[in-house]
């Protein structure tokens, strides 16, 4: 298992008609391995870049991330990353997409074809396999993008708003999976999203970011992931302390968006 | 419930809509208007050239009896010596190397156009002069480069087809979510896999449109291609019957195009449907 370990990260993108947006500004953390990582914080954040710069997609303009003492450079098959939606690929069936990193690596086929089953249910999708992908409901295309992304066994998941596009109820659905999955394989997690709820109940880490330089603003270390699968998630949400930790989230990013609309009044 | 209302009336739930003007969902086409629509270019048709003294006369339009003949005659003991079969196969045969050359060089054009900088700063101004210039514009400099006989021609063709195909397989690739090449990265993916399991199948929409478009465009091209330098063809046909004012030959030539033409659409539609079943999921 390898601990991830960001350092000192600056990211600034020059805009094309001059000028600049500082979208990070010297963002340090260690992630030990098997912890799962929530980032919430308003548009603009940050925190996206965040999860593209480990995920190698884009290199930051200054400081290092480094997965197991091993420097980040490009994308690699030990980070993987599941999508808010469209990442999959619509011309290949449900078990085929599942398959895509095994095949990408010549692994044997009838070893890819049970790790296949193995994952589809465990997702809860058995019988699904050669179903086109575009044939499934918006909450079972991202339990596909789970079971492809487990299919290479990385190191650690990233997942982008992996239930921004989904209906509250299957949300509630999903985000028990995230949990179920994470303590059934003991990966490390590193999740974005936009919701307050979702970052209190998956995040065992939270990290709330705050825009103009894009940082971390507070870090919490929270109960409601590990006990998530032994209680009710009504009745979690529901409890005292959650509503008031979301209260005290809720009123922190209230504030920061205030005052990027002040900042943007005093502008214009 | 009349014949009729049963081809024109809406089924279901979409019965129920009160706005249909503009939802484009609701406008797939009605099978009972294109039969009367058909019917009536046959009433017109036959309008024309009733009675003994027609409103137009044989040199201008033939009857549809006349045409009829000629089709039977064609069929019977072909044109010019060459059966009309012979005659249909010809163009058949150069519409379709024109376009397969044109899909072999212009697919790999459009990918290398969509995937670098370099190679699309190369090819722009090649392809952005050269498209817009019609294929006939160059015959004479083809019958020069390739001779009169069949290499001008298929060439022609190829030249109208092979800029389709760039720009719809540039569409393509430029088309493609960068969501899926990253997830394909992130899965361990190579350059040459990401162009052979992404881009790919995602720009294969694309080029089958282009194709659909591209064969139009050639058989447009073809008549005309084949108006000097052969005896075999359709469109050398309509030429050489025009001469000695056949017109039942030239239309009987022009009904067999837009046939092929139709049911070759229709056989691309249905590969289409067969082969690329995803188009428009994504």
């Amino acid at each position: 298992m390898k601990d991830l370990s960001v350092d000192g990260l600056g990211m600034v993108y020059e805009l094309p008609k001059g000028g600049s947006v500082h979208a990070l500004h010297d963002v340090s953390f260690d992630l030990e391995a098997g912890r799962l990582l929530t980032l919430l914080g308003p548009s603009g954040c940050g925190k996206t870049t965040l999860l593209n710069i480990i995920a190698g997609f884009l290199a930051p303009t200054s400081g290092s991330v480094s997965l197991g003492g091993e420097p980040i450079t490009g994308p690699g098959q030990e980070r993987g990353m599941v999508f808010q939606q469209g990442a999959l690929f619509e011309w290949q069936s449900v078990a085929q997409n599942v398959a895509f990193g095994p095949r990408m690596n010549r692994k044997k086929r009838s070893e890819t074809n049970e790790l296949v089953q193995d994952l589809l249910s465990t997702v809860g999708l058995q019988g699904f396999g050669d179903k086109a992908v575009y044939e499934l409901s918006g909450g079972m295309q991202q339990r596909v993008a789970l079971a492809r992304c487990l299919a290479n066994d990385p190191e650690v998941i990233l997942m982008d708003e992996p239930l921004g596009a989904l209906d509250a109820l299957t949300r509630e659905k999903m985000q028990g999976l995230i949990l179920k999955l994470w303590q059934e394989t003991g990966k490390t997690i590193v999740l974005v999203t936009h919701s307050v709820e979702e970052a209190l109940y998956l995040g065992d880490r939270l990290f709330v970011m705050a825009p103009r330089p894009g940082r971390i603003e507070r870090e919490y270390e929270l109960p409601f992931a590990e006990k998530g699968l032994h209680v009710d998630p009504r009745e979690m949400k529901a409890s005292p302390e959650f509503i008031d930790k979301r209260e005290e989230l809720l009123s922190l990013i209230w504030e920061m968006e205030e005052q990027i609309m002040g900042h943007e009044g005093a502008v214009s | 419930m009349s014949v009729l209302d049963r081809f024109t009336s809406r089924k279901g739930a979409d019965a129920r809509k009160t706005v249909t003007f503009g939802d484009a969902s609701e406008v797939k086409g009605s099978p009972a208007w294109s039969v009367a629509s058909l019917l009536f270019v046959v009433l017109v048709w036959w309008w024309i050239k009733r009675g003994s003294e027609p409103m137009v006369n044989d040199r201008t339009f033939p009857s549809m009896g006349q045409t009829l003949d000629a089709l039977i005659e064609l069929v019977d003991r072909g044109y010019r010596r060459v059966g009309l079969w012979d005659h249909t196969w010809a163009s058949l045969w150069r519409v379709l190397k024109g376009l397969a050359y044109g899909v072999i060089v212009g697919v790999p054009v459009g990918f290398a156009m969509g995937l670098s900088n370099r190679l699309r700063g190369i090819f722009d101004p090649i392809v952005e002069l050269l498209r817009p210039v019609p294929p006939l514009a160059l015959l004479p400099l083809f019958i020069v480069w390739f001779g009169i006989g069949e290499g001008s021609k298929v060439n022609l063709l190829f030249f109208a087809a092979v800029w389709i195909m760039v720009i719809a397989s540039r569409a393509g690739v430029l088309g493609v979510r960068g969501s899926k090449v990253h997830a394909a990265y992130s899965l361990g993916a190579n350059k040459w896999q990401i162009l052979r399991y992404v881009i790919l199948p995602n720009a294969l929409p694309e080029i089958f449109t282009g194709m659909r478009v591209a064969l139009g465009v050639c058989w447009g091209t073809l008549v005309a291609a084949e108006l000097t330098g052969t005896t075999t063809g359709l469109g050398a046909m309509i030429f050489a019957a025009s001469k000695f004012f056949r017109m039942d030959i030239v239309v009987v030539s022009i009904i067999i195009i837009g046939v092929i033409g139709v049911s070759m659409d229709i056989v691309m539609r249905f590969l289409e449907r067969r082969l690329i079943p995803w188009r428009g999921k994504g």
